[in-house]
């Protein structure tokens, strides 16, 4: 056993950190959520070019080649910075299922293009409430026409191409469709967390073709969502470990009743809940990478523990934050809610915690 | 980054199987292992547990971490811990070893004299003679340099007075080490002094307490007139306090490295088996939910104890980190056998191993459930420690540390 990140992955990691702490400071993220631009397209481009986008891409895609020990350091790091960009949408969800079910003409197409920066994809999923995974699903895709309604898509109103579940005959399938091409209608939505954007999107006989095996869509998006998590959860935990960093640091320097807040046992223990509940979820993140990065049998299970893991930390770090920050945490000008939003975001991104862990007793279940 | 054994961790793994199966019966895969704070143990248990450390010892398979020397094999952490878990697979006699080899070796090897490594350090590996802990006192727990045994020297002996509590194992134990005051006019922590006493002494009674889920794992020691050689003393006199560190910073390693996770298999098995609604309990969200919580925390704290236990094999040293999996699984432990208790229904109310689920292994998990989270630190010392020596966060206020101890305000006796 050896849960050590390699040197060369903990450098990849501390490069990650230094771009992003010049080039995505909080006040970056403040500047989208407070505009109406739904991203940083100085950013992207930035992330672009520093390889991250297509980190877990083989090289003759137009990838860097790394694999997915170093793509979830660099998720870490995009949590950290809040950063204002669609890298989940684009890297966790439609480049991970070009890579796992596209033919290789499919690969060929996309994934330079994705790799570069240049096309951002989206995962079109949910339609409405409820579950995500193994939710409704009347989009229907017949004699290669894509028609439906698909909401919230994150990302849908950016991307250039969208991954959509739809129904195919008696079964379901993955659909690529081109988002610039006719028959789609895309309306952006507005978003509890304004860094990220999120849209309606409407397909009207818009032209597609199958991702991966016709009428296996159900499971591959099931087998998607397991994938994406592992990611999702590193980029959750830097956020939580981030919102810990600069509470803590508040309530150091905040004074009250003649001592730093931060000495009163009330808030100590708490913090470290905090930091107990952010080590349980990197904890998990290291297991479920490993899972991901070797295609362990334990993945499926282990997905599910740093899905809610991460999610229920970073819900809390950024709750805890609020709270300690006393009356300025509720207001426009800190940070903190900057964390509050994008914590319940991707805490709902994808499937909520409670949908994982019921999923997780049916997969316990399973294999009992 | 890899979860598996390497080939010669999982080449150690199968040695130790292939000596474990020589000498012992393996555990029912469905069976736990008793709970630390369980029945008192009887004198053929004992007997029984000195011989297989004796088997241990003679074969190159005792205490592995310590040196050479000392009887031990000089192997690093990791392979105490496989030896570990695959000894947790057989039925093993009572362990009776934890704080003498996990604690008071490693403090003796710290702190002791050439002399008194050699007179005591190898016969403790081979474990004919048992070692317990002599630390709290009634009015000293959490604040343990609180304590009031006193030591007072006289000649080439000192006379120690005074009551230790919850002193694991003091019944059966040869040795034990205690930690006294011996100059009441230094501040709290600069007056203590670390002895190491011969618990046939005459002047030492040993009384086990009965604790709430009726066993008496624990006692009371009370010391009148107790004579101690000087040669006996461990650490300089007034050093007692750095000592006790040491024991203790072992303390929660031994502590840390444990899980408790065998018990969530258990768990569904009984919701399985436990009616709700008119309908399995498994089928029941809410049971459902709870369940995946408990298996996320559970998981997860034996995770983070692997990345401590892969940070100590390459040579790290024990952190303070090693509170979270105290601080998070000692409440878990209580939380889970309440759920199941509750699952159980009214049956749950009753402690009868022929009527009540799993032979009421949840009654006797929940009543001796609470031991866990005051011993070896309470949830509190261990989130301080967490904020204080993790996080940088301020110490607590103490209105006791300079003054001479004599000084310090004490409050009214505590019911006895």
């Amino acid at each position: 056993m050896n849960l050590e990140f390699s040197e060369d992955q903990k450098f990849v990691q501390q490069t990650a950190r230094d771009y992003l702490s010049e080039h995505a400071s909080l006040e970056v993220c403040r500047a989208v959520l407070e505009s109406d631009r739904p991203y940083d397209p100085e950013l992207w481009k930035g992330v672009a070019e520093m390889g991250w986008l297509g980190a877990a891409v083989p090289e003759e895609y137009g990838g860097a080649g790394l694999g997915y020990l170093e793509l979830v350091l660099i998720a870490q790091e995009i949590g950290r910075a809040l950063a204002p960009i669609p890298f989940s949408s684009s890297v966790y969800l439609a480049t991970e299922a070009i890579l796992r079910f596209g033919s290789d003409a499919q690969k060929k197409a996309h994934l330079p293009r994705l790799a570069s920066g240049e096309l951002v994809g989206t995962f079109a999923m949910a339609e409405g409430g409820g579950d995500l995974d193994g939710g409704d699903c009347a989009t229907t895709f017949s004699g290669g026409k894509l028609s439906g309604t698909k909401i919230p898509v994150i990302d849908g109103d950016v991307a250039g191409l969208a991954v959509v579940l739809a129904k195919d005959g008696a079964g379901q399938s993955l659909v690529l469709v081109d988002l610039e091409s006719a028959g789609v209608t895309r309306t952006a939505l507005t978003s509890i967390d304004p860094s990220r954007s999120q849209a309606r999107i409407e397909f009207d006989g818009a032209a597609g073709e199958v991702l991966g095996t016709a009428g296996e869509g159900a499971a591959a998006a099931t087998a998607l969502l397991d994938r994406a998590a592992v990611m999702m959860g590193f980029e959750q935990v830097g956020g939580a470990e981030h919102a810990l960093e600069i509470t803590r640091e508040f309530t150091m320097g905040r004074y009250a009743f003649g001592r730093p807040v931060a000495s009163f046992q009330a808030l100590k223990h708490r913090m470290a809940d905090v930091y107990a509940k952010n080590q349980i979820a990197l904890s998990h993140g290291y297991y479920a990478a490993w899972a991901l990065s070797n295609d362990n049998e334990e993945l499926p299970a282990a997905a599910c523990g740093v899905r809610v893991a991460a999610s229920d930390a970073f819900r809390l770090a950024a709750e805890e934050m609020v709270q300690f920050h006393g009356g300025v945490g509720f207001t426009w000008e800190y940070d903190c809610h900057l964390f509050y939003r994008r914590a319940q975001l991707t805490s709902l991104a994808l499937g909520s915690p409670s949908e994982w862990r019921e999923k997780l007793i049916q997969r316990l279940e399973q294999a009992a | 980054m890899d979860f598996d054994d390497t080939p010669q961790e999982a080449e150690f793994r199968a040695r130790c199987r292939a000596f474990l199966e020589q000498h012992l019966e393996p555990l029912d895969p469905d069976e736990t292992s008793p709970n630390m704070l369980g029945e008192r143990e009887d004198d053929a248990a004992i007997q029984r547990a000195k011989d297989w450390q004796a088997t241990k010892f003679d074969n190159g398979w005792a205490v592995l971490t310590w040196p050479k020397e000392y009887g031990g094999q000089g192997m690093g952490r990791m392979e105490a811990v496989i030896w570990g878990q695959e000894e947790a697979k057989f039925k093993t006699p009572p362990a009776i070893y934890g704080i003498g080899h996990g604690m008071l070796g490693p403090t003796l090897m710290t702190h002791g004299s050439d002399e008194q490594k050699a007179q005591y350090v190898k016969e403790m590996a081979r474990g004919q003679e048992v070692w317990c802990q002599l630390f709290s006192e009634p009015a000293a727990g959490s604040d343990l340099a609180g304590l009031r045994t006193t030591a007072v020297r006289d000649g080439d002996e000192w006379v120690l007075n005074g009551q230790k509590i919850w002193s694991t194992g003091a019944h059966y134990c040869d040795w034990g080490m205690i930690v006294t005051r011996t100059d009441p006019n230094a501040a709290k922590h600069a007056g203590l002094t670390y002895f190491i006493v011969d618990m046939r002494s005459p002047g030492i009674e040993v009384r086990p307490i009965q604790q709430i889920n009726g066993a008496s794992g624990f006692n009371e020691v009370f010391f009148s007139d107790v004579r101690v050689p000087e040669g006996n003393r461990l650490g300089a006199e007034g050093n007692g306090w750095q000592v006790a560190i040491t024991t203790l910073m072992n303390e929660r390693v031994a502590i840390g490295a444990g899980g408790g996770g065998g018990r969530l298999k258990d768990l569904l098995t009984l919701a399985r088996e436990s009616r709700r609604g008119g309908r399995p309990a498994i089928e029941d969200a809410s049971v459902r939910q709870q369940i995946a919580d408990f298996w996320i925390t559970s998981k997860g704290l034996q995770y983070v104890g692997y990345r401590t236990l892969s940070a100590l094999s390459r040579g790290g040293t024990p952190g303070p980190e090693g509170a979270i999996g105290k601080a998070v699984g000692a409440p878990l432990g209580q939380q889970l056998a309440a759920f199941a208790i509750e699952l159980q229904g009214a049956m749950g109310a009753l402690n009868q191993d022929d009527l009540v689920p799993m032979e009421a292994m949840w009654q006797d998990a929940y009543l001796g459930s609470p031991g866990l989270r005051i011993a070896g630190g309470t949830d509190e010392i261990l989130k301080n420690i967490i904020a204080e020596r993790v996080l940088g966060l301020p110490p607590e206020m103490r209105v006791d540390k300079d003054k001479p101890f004599r000084d310090v305000p004490t409050g009214p006796p505590s019911k006895s």
